[in-house]
């Protein structure tokens, strides 16, 4: 079973039995009455574009942009093709949400991204599939092709006059390819790497045609919202935060898994449906959004509910929803060495601050880490996190920065306590344990 | 849009962006990676500026201006973006300044100065990059310097229309390559190391030869294509170390080719011709250079005496300058003889007297930006004119349709609208099928001798491409120039131009190719053909080796060997013509002597001498006005270059006045197509001239190697030669072992054999018949 828990579940209900991808299972479940009431009642296209604005559904790849706003950029007179795109490259670390959506309910994508190419117009779409999840993407184009055999997909879907054709795409894994415009780059068979904005994708996109690039969870909700209407779709959350979302949970706890909530819901619920902290243990950090969001020490935390605007109040952002939890036997410093060590290497090098500036940042974390930090480290990394941040081509810099700027902030005395002592505070027998790989205990 | 930078307020066009604007304004900003030729890739971020209600600094270079913009290029937020860019960029370079080539003229070493700080915060291990072997033209021996602007790439991209440099890997360790083992082998290539602002690509031949700072930069022109590229040609101790664009935007933008680049190397090559030489009993010997000018007065005046002036014939190579064909032909028309040109690679002479001016191109070079639609006719074109193909390639980048007709499929490297190769026979009736479909199109009555022509598919689509936009212009190439069916082709293509009211011209052959007309140096009795098919007295040569510039070398150099007289002006002693020259005098390279170019468009480029001549070599017009004095004719008392010049143009005339394509009575005929083998000969980018031959690095690149017998897969079959084996290749009384090579993009029953070759010129005509047999 995909999702561990939930709370009034929406995408994650009645996915039990083996078949529950396969469109049958899907139509049981009320797949494509949406779809169905939109073409057969000619539901204007402003209409649906407004429902999804009411349902105040916020982009569930990380920044959280209102969806119907999004949509509602598009060119509605545009001659000629547009695009609409799924962005199912889930690269984040911490963040594997998507992978179980295509993985258990993909009909559900297909049908959001069919309602979204009807709402902006456009007759074609792609979804670009994380290149380290091919079986996703082979299960993916297999539901495809049972939509297409179902008239879902084609020309005139479900014998109204509306056509819509969908691809599958898969990438090789670059995190950057998750980035919208380095992913449109991407798709059309170029390096992955971001373009300067403007031209926003909404004018110059996939091809130099309109394009709206949206989040896989962010498609699948869409079903949801048209058959419930976008008021009880809000309600179903938080003011400002509508739905229910996936929160990738892991670190340590004790059932990692993706967890459905509506938004809204407290952390500690969150923390309590994932089986509490590993070996009772006391929560030291969580990083609530995603390896680019900042962390919160655990008090901050603990006061949170899990929707966009109490994280970010908290200092942190909701991100895509993976929750890394760590308890008190991390080391912030090698925690941060990693985290580091990611955004060095996921670097496309394109633009100076980012490609400098990340390899900057991962040397000297490295060589705190490793006994050899100055003690004016610290004020250095701070610094060139702000000669990266605000200034790149893509968010990519930001990302990199925010952790080291915010472990650093939250857990300085960790980051002097190895400059000074050139061993970590938490003892290495105690990191070892916490680990879950050795069986000491404390 | 009205924008405000620094308080300064401009108005600018809509789609400008903020680096366009402060341009404008002289507002200088820091940049790398943006450049006005090129893309915009914002990835440098050295030009970050303030702009009034954003949060974040902006790159000016991609900032699109809005209305009422306020940008701050010197505010704190700027200049600390700046800085921290400048450090960022900085902690990876190796910083060998003083070791490096591009020290003093160097972009990153000047803004450092502005933007860097004295002392790094990076105390960690830099980046390692090595070295990548390339060609012989550009080194990347020195990676680590490179900052990723990525200019040299979107320079392949867009400019010299091939990627060859690309961006390997991602983050720190991006890396600027050639695809695996490939080596760099644009004709343009040398502009990267122009485009790059750091010492990551650097000139292999000038290479720790000299500090910019100790050069002394003085203007010329190239003497080599018919575009005539300004350049800045830079000088120690009275030696060219380097040669270098000079920015015109309406002649060479601010690019020039390699050839126009690198062939300064030959200037102060060993083999320069440096003292007069005269045969004495069967040996050439160094002479004092009266006595090789009062040899040469002394047989000249012998020979008009006793054979008459007209068995005297001259002629020039089409790199003179115009000083030097108009006193040449003076010189040869004072001893009574018409017989002088300077195109010694035409075979087709027959529109010569019908010409109504000056042939040209027919419109001005920056012109070409505004054509919907050409047609190249005959033309190697990427090879023959890298510049000009240049501005083709942006014209189609911008949705013009360019078609090409000629007689290899090479690729010119531009999105061709249609492209036809056929054998150099055919050539007229596929440009005849082509007048006759915009006849059709038009409505209009098949032009005469038209009749059985059928156009094919793609020559409708040419004619109807002419038809599309406003404006369209067809060129004629070398290929249509040296063809045997010249004549015809010129007659065609201005019934083409006629029906489709497009512009015509000739690309031209050199560098001076229009101003040969000017300086009359066209015969009034035999031309470049016929003063060797019918063997003459005494020879004069200016700056020509008959056995590689001749249309057929065989022919020529059988008439010069039975000659009672050869002169030849010449800057090199590696001659050929050693065999059968009497006198070889040392003349001046173009950076040594005053001079003028008439470029393709009409353009009048005067030139001075930059550099001291080379030994003692002297300015050719020097030469050929004393001998004018020695042969005792009048009007040869010049005591400048601009003397001459003024007989031909009024001073300060920037155009040739009387440029021309028309005929009068336009004629053509289509010639039966030959039953056999058939050569098609190019002339190899870096042969074209004595100069260029002799340039060592040039002649170390791909497109110098040996040529080859070049057919078809079906050309082989048909000829029964083993694929890749050495074959004889037999033209008249002369023949040539080469090895052969499968190259479908030649016609089937045609052999491509390289002209200007010392490997084939014991070979006859360019675009004659030939035989190929198992060596």
């Amino acid at each position: 079973m995909a999702i561990l828990g939930a709370i009034n579940p929406m995408l994650s209900l009645g996915l039990d039995g083996d078949n529950a991808w396969r469109l049958a299972d899907y139509v049981n479940r009320g797949g494509y009455s949406a779809l169905r009431r939109i073409l057969e009642g000619k539901i204007a296209q402003g209409d649906v574009i407004n429902e999804v604005k009411k349902s105040v559904l916020r982009g569930r790849g990380g920044a959280g942009f209102p969806t119907g706003l999004k949509w509602s950029f598009m060119p509605r007179s545009f001659p000629g093709d547009k695009y609409v795109v799924c962005n199912s490259d889930e690269g984040e670390p911490g963040t594997f949400k998507d992978r179980d959506i295509l993985r258990y309910n993909p009909h559900a994508v297909i049908e959001g991204m069919i309602i979204a190419g009807y709402a902006m117009g456009a007759s074609r779409g792609y979804n670009y599939i994380h290149g380290e999840v091919w079986e996703v993407y082979q299960r993916f184009e297999e539901a495809l092709a049972e939509a297409r055999s179902a008239c879902m997909l084609g020309n005139n879907i479900l014998n109204s006059d509306f056509d819509f054709d969908l691809f599958a795409h898969h990438g090789y894994g670059a995190y950057i390819c998750g980035e919208e415009t380095a992913l449109l780059e991407s798709i059309e068979g170029k390096k992955g790497q971001p373009r300067f904005k403007p031209p926003f994708p909404a004018s110059f996109g996939l091809y130099g045609k309109p394009t709206t690039i949206n989040n896989t969870e962010t498609f699948a909700s869409i079903p949801y919202i048209i058959n419930l209407g976008g008021e009880a779709y809000l309600e179903a959350g938080k003011a400002n935060n509508g739905g229910t979302k996936l929160f990738s949970v892991s670190g340590h706890v004790n059932r990692p898994g993706n967890y459905e909530i509506p938004l809204g819901t407290p952390f500690a619920t969150l923390l309590d449906m994932a089986g509490g902290m590993r070996g009772g243990r006391k929560l030291k950090a969580c990083i609530p959004g995603g390896s680019s969001a900042p962390v919160l020490p655990a008090a901050a935390i603990m006061d949170c509910t899990m929707d966009y605007d109490s994280i970010s109040k908290a200092g942190s952002m909701l991100g895509s929803g993976a929750v890394i939890v760590m308890d008190e036997t991390t080391c912030m410093v090698r925690a941060l060495e990693r985290l580091a060590f990611f955004y060095f290497e996921e670097s496309c090098g394109q633009c100076t601050p980012c490609r400098e500036g990340t390899n900057w940042l991962y040397k000297v974390i490295h060589r705190i880490e490793n006994g050899k930090g100055r003690q004016e480290d610290l004020d250095l990394l701070g610094s060139v996190t702000t000669n990266i941040m605000g200034r790149t081509i893509c968010a990519l810099g930001d990302a990199a920065s925010m952790p080291v700027q915010s472990f650093v902030k939250h857990f300085r005395d960790e980051f002097a306590y190895h400059i000074e002592h050139k061993k970590c505070l938490v003892p290495v027998d105690v990191q070892r344990a916490g680990s879950g790989f050795f069986t000491a205990t404390i | 849009m009205e924008i405000e930078i620094d308080g300064k307020v401009a108005n600018v066009p809509d789609g400008s962006t903020i680096m366009d604007a402060a341009q404008q304004l002289g507002t200088y900003i820091p940049h790398f990676c943006y450049h006005k030729k090129l893309s915009i890739a914002a990835s440098c971020r050295m030009c970050l500026v303030q702009v009034e209600k954003a949060p974040k600094p902006l790159p000016a270079c991609a900032t699109p201006v809005t209305n009422g913009m306020k940008v701050f290029t010197h505010s704190d937020l700027a200049i600390k973006a700046q800085k921290g860019v400048m450090e960022f960029l900085l902690i990876n370079h190796p910083l060998d300044c003083p070791i490096c080539d591009q020290g003093g003229e160097c972009q990153l070493q000047d803004l450092a100065v502005g933007y860097g700080d004295g002392n790094s915060r990076f105390q960690e291990d830099k980046r390692v990059v090595f070295l990548k072997e390339v060609g012989p033209l550009i080194s990347m021996q020195e990676m680590a310097r490179c900052i990723h602007c990525t200019r040299c790439v979107r320079f392949g991209q867009e400019i010299a229309g091939i990627m060859e440099l690309g961006v390997a890997n991602r983050n720190m360790h991006s890396e600027i390559m050639t695809f695996v083992g490939r080596s760099i082998d644009s004709e343009l290539s040398g502009n990267m190391i122009d485009l790059c602002p750091v010492g990551a690509l650097t000139s292999k031949p000038f290479r720790y030869s000299a500090r910019s700072w100790e050069l002394s930069r003085r203007k010329s022109i190239s003497p080599h294509d018919s575009i005539g590229a300004n350049l800045s040609v830079q000088i120690k101790n009275n030696r060219v170390m380097r040669v270098l664009p000079r920015e015109n935007d309406d002649v060479n933008e601010c690019w020039i080719s390699d050839k126009d680049r690198f062939s300064y190397e030959a200037l102060n090559s060993p083999v320069r011709l440096t003292r007069p030489m005269v045969r004495v009993d069967g040996v050439l010997q160094e002479v004092e250079w009266n006595v090789a000018l009062d040899y040469v007065a002394h047989a000249l005046k012998d020979i008009a005496a006793k054979d008459g002036g007209s068995s005297i014939a001259s002629l020039a190579s089409p790199h003179s300058t115009l000083e030097e064909l108009y006193l040449l032909q003076k010189l040869t028309r004072a001893l009574g003889s018409g017989s002088v040109d300077f195109r010694p690679r035409r075979c087709d002479f027959s529109n010569d007297g019908k010409l109504a001016g000056i042939p040209w191109l027919g419109m001005r070079l920056s012109e070409i930006k505004e054509l919907d639609a050409v047609l190249v006719v005959g033309s190697f074109l990427r090879k023959d004119h890298p510049l000009f193909a240049q501005r083709l390639r942006q014209v189609a980048k911008k949705c013009g349709k360019i078609s090409l007709l000629s007689v290899v499929q090479d690729d010119p490297l531009i999105k061709l609208h249609a492209g036809i190769s056929v054998r150099p026979d055919e050539l007229p009736i596929i440009l005849a099928s082509v007048v006759k479909a915009a006849a059709q199109l038009k409505n209009e009555a098949v032009p005469a001798g038209l009749e059985n022509v059928v156009p094919c598919e793609a020559s409708q689509a040419i004619a109807k491409s002419l038809f599309v936009g406003e404006r369209s212009a067809i060129f004629l190439g070398n290929v249509a120039e040296q063809s045997p069916y010249a004549a015809s082709l010129h007659a065609l293509t201005m019934e083409l131009a006629r029906l489709t009211n497009a512009k015509f011209g000739f690309i031209g052959e050199a560098a001076n190719s229009a101003g040969g007309y000017l300086a009359k140096a066209t015969p009034t009795a035999l031309n470049a053909n016929e003063m060797f098919a019918q063997p003459q007295k005494a020879y004069i040569l200016l700056g020509v080796e008959p056995e590689l510039d001749c249309h057929n070398p065989q022919q020529a150099v059988d008439s010069l060997k039975s000659a009672a007289l050869v002169v030849v002006l010449t800057s090199f002693s590696d001659l050929a013509a050693r065999d059968y020259a009497d006198v070889l005098l040392p003349i001046a390279a173009y950076t040594e002597t005053s001079g003028t170019f008439i470029n393709t468009e009409g353009r009048v480029q005067s030139f001075n001498g930059i550099s001291r001549p080379i030994g003692e070599t002297r300015p050719a017009w020097k030469v050929l006005r004393v001998l004018g004095n020695l042969l005792d004719q009048s009007g040869f008392d010049y005591e400048s270059s601009e003397d001459v010049r003024s007989e031909m143009l009024s001073p300060g005339e920037g155009f040739v006045i009387g440029l021309n394509n028309s005929l009068r009575r336009a004629a053509w005929s289509l010639p039966e197509v030959a039953s056999g083998l058939q050569r098609i000969a190019d002339v190899p980018i870096y042969f074209t001239d004595p100069l260029v031959r002799r340039a060592s690095a040039l002649q170390k690149t791909n497109d110098a190697s040996m040529p080859m017998a070049r057919m078809s897969a079906l050309t082989f079959e048909a000829t029964g030669v083993t694929e890749g084996a050495k074959v004889r290749l037999k033209q008249g009384n002369g023949e040539v072992v080469l090895i052969s090579k499968v190259d479908d993009t030649v016609p089937v029953g045609c052999v491509r054999v390289a002209a200007a070759h010392p490997s084939t010129a014991a070979l006859g005509e360019m675009y004659g018949s030939i035989n190929v047999e198992r060596a």
